[in-house]
């Protein structure tokens, strides 16, 4: 006798319909759908955003499939591409630079699926078509620039404790230098800088009658330095992609000084790389009133100054010293100014900063300040007929161009602290751009692409038909073979079979793990050596029919005694999944995944289904005279 | 239907020094290959810039290589991938900050000459993380193999464990060797597919050796190379349907899965054929050299009630 007790049918029979159901979205197309979001944080999405747009569509004769507002801002879903490009174009008219409408392709699936968070696969980029780079951050220039940060505070540490110094520079081999005349005042600037910078690490030196203090970060800031580079790295990242109008963006990190950028869907890698390469930022500095700008702009430019231009290309000379930059700034958003009128951006700085900002508009009310907006930008040199111009090599130059234009320059009116605002702008259009520019800032260290990864489309799609090919057909010929040898224990195993690639489908919908080619290849392996398992069992239950077995201990023995091999033999495939997971990068990733889970689930199917379904077909026959696994009377 | 009919065990130990003798040959003139061809690094490892360019028409693949030498790139590998009308174009690695800026120069090269092109995919792999894969990858591979040992130890005794990673690196370095002789490019899904066969080919040895701990239990007058015949023998129909099983699957990718499967179906194919030469008749004779005896399998009592279970 071979039954199951009915707990355990049930509960066979419940996790078969668990991954039908979360297999099914994968049997759903996709939507071309525009995703509306807010376009910087102080915007927002709503209910009126919605009616608005709907209100467009409409108005414009555009048929759409439905608009909802969800967490992430509004998806408006269409029958076809052609519809939503050119929804796309007309919504980013109507509702204007606040808002990004991107364009993205979502899953097709019925809302009583999405209700219980039932999810088609998430594609790899190589299925879906993007994009993949590998940042590697510049931490030598972080520190660098962290230290070149130090030599204003220390200096202006020791000047307010009227600690007399020759100078502070720091040297190409690093650190902060501090030089003295005397040994006393050495003495004194070492307690100053030690209370003031705990986490600079003093070496007091002595070269022709100098008294120096090498200062250097302890190797607890320096990891604080760097981690902060990273992190401030990957927020600025985020914010330009999400200027790209990317949907799904993944900005992640990897190892202690790498980021991992992936933008699927992605089709001009020129401009994703130019906009994650863009560094804009402002640096606040004081306008020099007290020389002759005329005489400047003549070419007598009193020393420490320089001569900037505004948008109208009307020169203002400024005293070349940075009060503060972009880097300070926490936060920056459009607005409106209240008494005025005017648009203006209101910034938010850091404490640091802001303690700056205080001492320096407390010291100069009265007195003019500018705002100077500072991009560098990689362009093709042209000659004077405008023609890029060729290297030796024929190849085109291309060249840093930093471009400097004050945006404002206002009298300071009163003391100033960590918040306050930037007027004269254009119109609040250009206060926006500004304020996204701002808070998109700049990156605190460089970063290298040291990895690109980009699959067009159009391969992608290829790709998924290759991998669903080779998947069915292997399948097709494991099947018609499976069979035609071992009968109705052949339709039990390809049942099996089947139910483990449902199961398998179903558990990398459900875990959302990302699907690459490596892994639709890893999903047609997985039925090839998921058949093992039955293979095994059949040709047992076989041998023991051949030694004068009856039908129903010969169905027992084979399950029973194949099951350890079973386990065995997948414990050291699932040894090699794991170490494949664990030091395989991108797609290969995809593959072990694929591959591990496959081994879970067909231990479960094919030991489990196949004999609940052999126990249904015979195992509560009384008198069971022979049973359809082929000939087995040879012996 | 029932393809073996094998009424008789076969004395496949008897030959085991033969079989041995060959598997000898073939692991030395795979090796001889890789140390003397060395594999086909793809640029996942060496690092470089690989492009996939499709026109509309057969490629011109002699005017790609004069627009790719007037961008200075004379080692630049061009060659049809796939159909006439698809090429892949391979720049060596190279440094400094423009290196990720290669494959938009190509492309504006490559679309000047003929406005058809359209770029399929790009991969650039940065010299740092090209090496890193490199050095990631073997470390994989020593994890596996060691992982695989302590297993079969824990699981067997350790005579089979050193049998079958015996048998396992001879398939591994075989597949290599194939790849080294060939020159068929060795890129990270190929080393994927080395390391499943790796985890793959082991349930082979497994299966042979549950055989053998039965056997010695059931079998208790039989000699060691008696048992280890019986075992083959009886597994056999089970190993040759199983790996025609996988090797259907694998066909199939070959033959549908477009290039990026080629060579990793390609793999495992030769995987899974040596796979099934190597476990039964390299892994056996092994352990059987090895001196396995049959207190190596049933120490005690205790164990052995609990082996009943076992096939």
């Amino acid at each position: 006798m071979n039954r199951y007790p009915l707990w355990k049918y049930l509960l066979i029979l419940a996790i078969v319909v668990f991954g039908v159901i979360y297999a099914l979205p994968n049997l759903y197309g996709e939507d071309p759908a525009v995703e509306i979001s807010a376009s910087h944080a102080t915007g927002k999405v709503d209910a009126q955003t919605l009616t608005q747009v709907e209100q467009t569509l409409a108005r414009a004769s555009f048929p759409y499939k439905s608009a909802t507002l969800g967490v992430h801002g509004i998806i408006v879903r269409f029958a076809n591409t052609t519809v939503q490009l050119r929804a796309r174009d007309l919504v980013q008219q109507v509702l204007g630079d606040n808002y990004t409408v991107a364009l993205d392709l979502l899953p097709a699936t019925p809302v009583w699926l999405r209700w219980i968070h039932a999810n088609p696969m998430y594609l790899g980029l190589d299925l879906r078509g993007g994009v993949h780079f590998l940042l590697q951050v510049d931490m030598a220039t972080a520190v660098k620039k962290a230290e070149q940060a130090y030599v204003d505070d220390v200096a202006d540490a020791l000047r307010r404790k009227d600690v007399h110094y020759l100078s502070v520079s720091r040297p190409d081999s690093g650190g902060v230098l501090i030089r003295f005349r005397t040994a006393q005042q050495r003495d004194a600037g070492s307690s100053v800088i030690d209370r003031k910078f705990p986490e600079l690490v003093l070496t007091d030196e002595q070269q022709k009658g100098e008294y120096d203090i090498l200062a250097k970060l302890g190797p607890q800031a320096l990891e604080e330095k760097r981690k902060f580079a990273l992190d401030q790295n990957i927020t600025s990242l985020r914010n330009r992609v999400n200027e790209l109008g990317v949907a799904e963006p993944i900005i992640q990190q990897q190892g202690s000084d790498r980021i991992v950028v992936e933008l699927p869907g992605v089709q001009d890698i020129a401009k994703a790389k130019e906009i994650l390469g863009r560094t804009a930022t402002l640096e606040v500095m004081m306008v020099d009133e007290s020389h002759s700008l005329a005489a400047a702009v003549a070419g007598q430019v009193p020393p420490g100054d320089k001569i900037y231009y505004n948008r109208r290309g009307q020169p203002i000379l400024l005293k070349n010293r940075v009060i503060y930059s972009g880097n300070d700034i926490v936060d920056a958003s459009a607005g409106i100014d209240q008494q005025q009128g005017g648009a203006v951006v209101n910034i938010t700085l850091d404490s640091r900063a802001a303690a700056v900002n205080e001492r320096v508009t407390g010291a100069n009310v009265g007195k003019r300040m500018a705002v100077v907006y500072i991009e560098i930008r990689h362009e093709t040199k042209l000659d004077a007929a405008g023609k890029p111009v060729l290297d030796k090599r024929g190849r085109p130059v291309k060249q840093a161009v930093r471009i400097e234009r004050v945006i404002t320059a206002p009298v300071i009116r009163e003391q100033l602290g960590a918040r306050f605002e930037i007027s004269g702008m254009e119109n609040i259009e250009q206060a926006r751009n500004l304020a996204l520019l701002l808070r998109a800032g700049a990156l605190a260290a460089p970063v290298e692409i040291i990895e690109e990864r980009t699959v067009g489309p159009s391969l992608g799609a290829d790709n998924i038909r290759r991998g669903f090919h080779s998947t069915w057909i292997g399948f097709a010929a494991i099947a018609v073979f499976m069979i035609a040898y071992y009968l109705i224990f052949g339709i039990v195993s390809v049942a099996a079979l089947a139910i483990n690639v449902v199961l398998l489908v179903a558990l990398l919908s459900v875990l959302q793990a990302t699907l690459t080619l490596p892994g639709m290849a890893g999903i047609a392996l997985t039925v090839g050596m998921a058949i093992d398992a039955n293979v095994l069992i059949n040709e047992r239950i076989r041998e023991e029919l051949r030694n004068g077995n009856t039908p129903q201990a010969s169905i027992k023995t084979g399950y029973d005694r194949a099951f350890g091999t079973i386990l065995d033999s997948n414990v050291t495939a699932f040894i090699a999944g794991l170490a494949l997971f664990i030091f395989g990068s991108g797609p290969v990733r995809g593959f072990a995944v694929v591959l591990c889970l496959g081994i879970l689930t067909s231990m479960f199917s094919s030991v489990m289904v196949s004999r609940s379904l052999v126990n249904l077909l015979y195992g509560s026959r009384r008198r069971l005279e022979r049973i359809s696994i082929g000939n087995t009377a040879w012996k | 239907m029932e393809f073996f009919k094998i009424r008789k065990d076969i004395p496949f130990m008897r030959h085991a020094l033969v079989f041995n003798v060959i598997s000898a040959i073939t692991f030395a003139l795979a090796v001889f290959f890789l140390v003397t061809r060395g594999l086909n690094l793809g640029v996942d490892f060496t690092g470089g810039t690989v492009l996939e360019v499709r026109y509309e028409h057969p490629a011109d693949i002699p005017k790609i290589r004069e627009a790719l030498a007037t961008l200075d790139f004379r080692n630049a590998g061009v060659e049809n991938f796939g159909t006439s009308s698809e090429v892949l174009i391979r720049l060596p690695p190279a440094r400094g900050k423009a290196a990720n800026l290669l494959s938009d120069r190509v492309m504006a090269a490559l679309h000047a000459d003929d406005p058809t092109a359209q770029l399929r995919s790009v991969q650039f792999v940065g010299p740092e993380v090209g090496s890193e894969m490199l050095s990631n990858g073997a470390l994989a591979l020593l994890v596996v193999g060691l992982g695989i040992v302590v297993y079969l130890w824990f699981r067997f005794e350790w005579k089979f464990g050193v049998a079958t990673l015996i048998a396992n690196l001879h398939d591994v370095v075989i597949i290599l060797g194939f790849f080294a002789f060939f020159r068929w490019q060795f890129s990270l899904t190929v080393l994927a597919a080395v390391l499943a066969i790796f985890g793959y080919s082991v349930n082979e040895s497994v299966v042979v050796f549950d055989r053998v701990r039965e056997n010695f239990r059931k079998m208790r007058q039989a000699s060691v190379p008696q048992i280890i015949d019986n075992a083959i023998t009886r597994t056999l129909s089970r190993t040759i349907i199983t790996h025609g099983c996988t090797q259907m699957a694998v066909l199939s990718m070959l033959f549908f899965g477009g290039e990026t499967l080629h060579y990793f179906a390609l793999a495992l194919t030769i995987g899974i054929l040596f796979g099934i030469y190597s476990s039964a008749l390299v892994a056996s004779p092994v352990v059987m050299w090895l001196g396995i005896s049959r207190e190596d399998m049933i120490p005690s009592k205790k164990d052995s009630a609990q082996l009943d279970s076992r096939p």
